[in-house]
C-alpha cells in the first residue's frame, strides 16, 4: 500500500505516509486536511513517515502547508521517521516565520471610493499641468540658450522623426487617399460626377486627413520609442541620476524630442497630404478613367491655401501632443519591463485621444473665425 | 574515497564575441554534488562562459557535457530536456514583474510538470518558503527588495527540484547578513538535495563558505590559470594574481 492516509483520534489527526508517493497529487485529499486543521477541534498533528519510500515535490509540499497551517493555530505538531531530506526540507522551510500581511488597511465604502477616485483625477490633472508647465520653463530655457540639451540628442531625435518616417507616412497616406477616392466614386458615379473624386480627395487629406494619418503614424511610431526610451531609463535610474547631478530631465530628454516633432511634423503633413492626393489620382486616372491632366486640374483648383495652413497648423499640434505623451509617460513610468509596456501603451493611446479631442476644438474655432 | 562523477565538462572551450575572444580553449570538469566557484576578476568572461554553460549563447569552439551527453551539438528538444533539469538565478532575479512571486515560481512547474494546480500553488509557497519568503506569494516583484527578489530568483530556480544550479554573482548588491543567508541557503540546498552548484562569484567571503572547487579565469591570458578549492588555491596560489584576488590585493610574498 502506499500514498497518504489519516484518522481522527480524540483531538489528534494522524497522517500517514507509506510506499512510494512518487505520483502523489491529491487536490481533495489536501483540502480536506487543512479544513480540518483550521475546523479548531485539532490540537495535535502527527506525520508518520516510518514506511515513506518515496515522494515527490507534492508530497513535500503538502507536509510543510499542513505543518505550517497547524504552526499558524497553535497546533502542537510530531513528526515520526520521516525520511532524513524531507524532514530537512520541511524544517527548512519552516525556519522562517511566514511573513502576515498588514491588516491596517482597511477596505473603503463606496463614497471613499468614488471620492478617492475623484482625488486621483484632480492629481492627475494637477500633474499633467505640472507637467506642461516644466515644458513651457524648459522651451523658455531653451530661448534664452541655458537648457541643458545636447546637440547631437537633437539632431538624433530629428533623423528619427524626419527622413526616417517618411516611407511609413508616404506608404500609408498613400492607401488612405486611395481607399477615399475608391469609397468616394462609388457615391459619386451615381450622379455621374465622378470626376469630383479628384476635390474629395484633395480638399479631404490637405484639410484634416493628411494631419491626421501622420499624427497617428507618428504615434504609434515615435510617440512610442519616446516612451519606451524615457520610461527604460526612468527604470534604469538614469532620470534620477540626470536630478542628482542637477540637470533638468525635461531640458535633456523632453526638449530634443519635443523640438525635433514641432518641425519634422508639418513637413511629414504635407508629404501625407500628397501622398494621398496620389493614391486618389490611381484610383481616378486607372480605376475610373479620368485623364490624367484633367484629374491634375480639379486637384490643384480645390486646393485652398487656408485648407493647406489648417492641415499644417493641426499637424503642428499634434507634434507638441505626440511629443508631450511619450515624455510624459516615459518619465513617470514603472521602474520594471511592466511599467515601461503600459507607459508606451498609454503614451500612443492618449496621445491619440488628445489628438481627436484637439481636432474637435481646433474644428469648432475655424468655424467660428470662418476659416 | 567516494568516486566522483563528472556532471559538466568543458572540453577546449572558447569563449568569445566576434573577433572579442574571452576565453581561448579553457577545459574544467565540475563534480555531481559540487559547489563549484567561477572567480576572477571583473571582465575575465565569468558571466560569458556561464551565459555558454547555460546555452544562452554557443562557445565559438569546443563543447559542454552535461551529465554525459553533448550539450554543445544537441538540438533544441535535448538542450531543452537538459535545461528541465536546470535552475538558473539571474543576478537581479530576473523575475517576471507582470506576475506574483508564487506565479514566478509555478511558472516552470505549469510549463514542465502535470500536477494539479492546487499541488503547484502548494509547492510554489514550499519553495518560496525553504528561501524565506513564506507569505510573500501574492506580492509583486516590485513590492520586494532587491535581495527578496534573488530570494525569489532562487525559489523559481529551485522548483523542478533541479540537479544543477547556476549562480551568477548570488551575493552582488546584497548586504552581508542577506549575504551570508543566502550563503547558508545555498549550502543547505546542496546538502540536502545533493543538486551541483555552480557560482559565478567575485565575493571573496562567499567564495571561502560555499566553495568546494573553483576555477580562476584570467582575463590577460584568457584561459584557466587557477583549479582547485578556494582553501587549497589560498594556501598554494599558482600564481601571484591568485593570490592578490583572494586576499583583496595584498602581495604574495615568496
Amino acid at each position: 500500500m502506499s500514498g497518504l492516509t489519516y484518522h481522527i483520534a480524540d483531538n489528534a489527526l494522524e497522517i500517514k505516509l507509506e510506499g512510494d508517493c512518487g505520483n502523489f497529487d491529491n487536490p481533495s485529499l489536501a483540502a480536506e486536511l487543512y479544513a480540518l486543521l483550521s475546523g479548531g477541534k485539532i490540537l495535535y498533528l502527527k506525520i508518520d513517515g516510518t514506511s515513506l519510500t518515496g515522494w515527490n515535490a507534492a508530497l513535500s509540499a503538502l507536509s510543510y502547508g499542513l505543518s505550517a497551517a497547524a504552526e499558524r493555530r497553535n497546533i502542537k505538531i510530531e513528526t515520526v521517521r520521516l525520511p532524513e531530506d524531507f524532514e530537512r526540507m520541511r524544517q527548512l522551510a519552516l525556519a522562517v516565520h511566514p511573513h502576515r500581511p498588514d491588516k491596517t488597511v482597511k477596505a473603503l465604502s463606496f463614497l471613499e471610493r468614488t471620492g478617492a477616485g475623484g482625488l486621483d483625477v484632480f492629481k492627475a490633472v494637477v500633474k499633467g499641468g505640472d507637467f506642461l508647465a516644466e515644458c513651457l520653463a524648459a522651451l523658455g530655457r531653451w530661448i534664452v540658450g541655458r537648457a541643458v540639451m545636447r546637440r547631437i540628442d537633437f539632431w538624433f531625435a530629428l533623423e528619427n522623426a524626419s527622413y526616417r518616417a517618411v516611407p511609413i507616412v508616404a506608404l500609408v497616406s498613400f492607401m488612405v487617399g486611395l481607399i477615399l477616392a475608391f469609397v468616394g466614386s462609388i457615391q459619386l458615379r451615381n450622379f455621374g460626377a465622378q470626376i469630383y473624386v479628384a476635390s474629395l480627395v484633395s480638399i479631404g487629406m490637405t484639410r484634416i486627413m493628411g494631419a491626421i494619418m501622420a499624427g497617428i503614424i507618428m504615434s504609434g511610431r515615435t510617440g512610442a520609442s519616446y516612451a519606451a526610451t524615457i520610461g527604460s531609463m526612468q527604470a534604469n535610474e538614469e532620470v534620477d541620476a540626470l536630478k542628482t547631478m542637477g540637470i533638468p530631465p525635461l531640458d535633456f530628454l523632453v526638449l530634443p524630442r519635443l523640438l525635433s516633432l514641432m518641425i519634422t511634423m508639418p513637413f511629414l503633413t504635407i508629404l501625407s497630404d500628397f501622398s494621398g492626393i496620389f493614391g486618389g489620382m490611381a484610383v481616378g486616372v486607372f480605376m475610373l478613367g479620368i485623364p490624367f491632366e484633367e484629374y491634375w486640374r480639379y486637384s490643384v483648383d480645390a486646393l485652398g491655401l487656408s485648407n493647406f495652413l489648417v492641415g499644417l497648423f493641426h499637424g503642428w499640434v499634434y507634434g507638441i501632443i505626440i511629443a508631450l505623451c511619450g515624455c510624459y509617460y516615459g518619465i513617470f513610468s514603472g521602474r520594471n519591463a511592466d511599467g515601461v509596456g503600459k507607459a508606451t501603451t498609454m503614451a500612443v493611446v492618449s496621445s491619440i485621444v488628445w489628438m481627436i479631442v484637439v481636432t474637435g476644438g481646433l474644428t469648432w474655432f475655424f468655424s467660428v473665425v470662418e476659416i | 574515497m567516494k568516486k566522483q562523477e563528472a556532471i559538466i565538462e568543458a572540453q577546449n572551450l572558447t569563449v568569445a564575441y566576434g573577433d572579442n575572444v574571452l576565453l581561448k580553449n579553457v577545459n574544467f570538469t565540475v563534480n555531481r554534488g559540487d559547489v563549484f566557484v567561477i572567480m576572477g576578476a571583473s571582465g575575465g568572461g565569468k558571466s560569458s562562459l556561464l551565459r555558454v554553460l547555460t546555452g544562452l549563447m554557443p562557445p565559438a569552439e569546443g563543447r559542454i557535457l552535461i551529465g554525459g551527453k553533448d550539450f554543445t551539438a544537441a538540438d533544441e528538444n535535448t538542450k531543452k530536456e537538459i535545461m528541465r533539469h536546470c535552475g538558473i538565478l539571474y543576478q537581479g532575479g530576473a523575475l517576471f514583474s507582470s506576475m506574483t512571486l508564487a506565479e514566478n515560481a509555478a511558472l516552470p512547474l505549469q510549463q514542465y510538470t502535470h500536477y494539479s494546480p492546487q499541488a503547484i500553488r502548494e509547492i510554489a509557497d514550499f519553495k518560496l518558503a525553504l528561501t524565506g519568503l513564506a507569505g510573500f506569494g501574492d506580492f509583486y516583484p516590485s513590492e520586494i527588495s532587491g535581495g527578496m527578489k534573488k530570494r525569489a530568483g532562487l525559489a523559481r530556480a529551485l522548483a523542478l527540484d533541479p540537479e544543477i544550479l547556476y549562480f551568477d554573482e548570488p551575493s552582488a548588491g546584497l548586504d552581508p547578513i542577506s549575504s551570508r543567508l543566502l550563503d547558508d541557503l545555498i549550502k543547505d540546498i546542496n546538502d540536502i538535495t545533493g543538486a551541483t552548484i555552480v557560482v559565478v562569484s567575485h565575493e571573496l567571503a562567499s567564495i571561502f563558505a560555499i566553495g568546494t572547487n573553483a576555477i580562476f579565469l584570467d582575463a590577460e591570458t584568457k584561459s584557466i590559470t587557477g583549479y582547485g578549492s578556494p582553501q587549497e588555491l589560498l594556501k598554494n596560489p599558482p600564481n601571484d594574481k591568485i593570490y592578490e584576488f583572494l586576499t583583496r590585493g595584498a602581495k604574495h610574498v615568496r
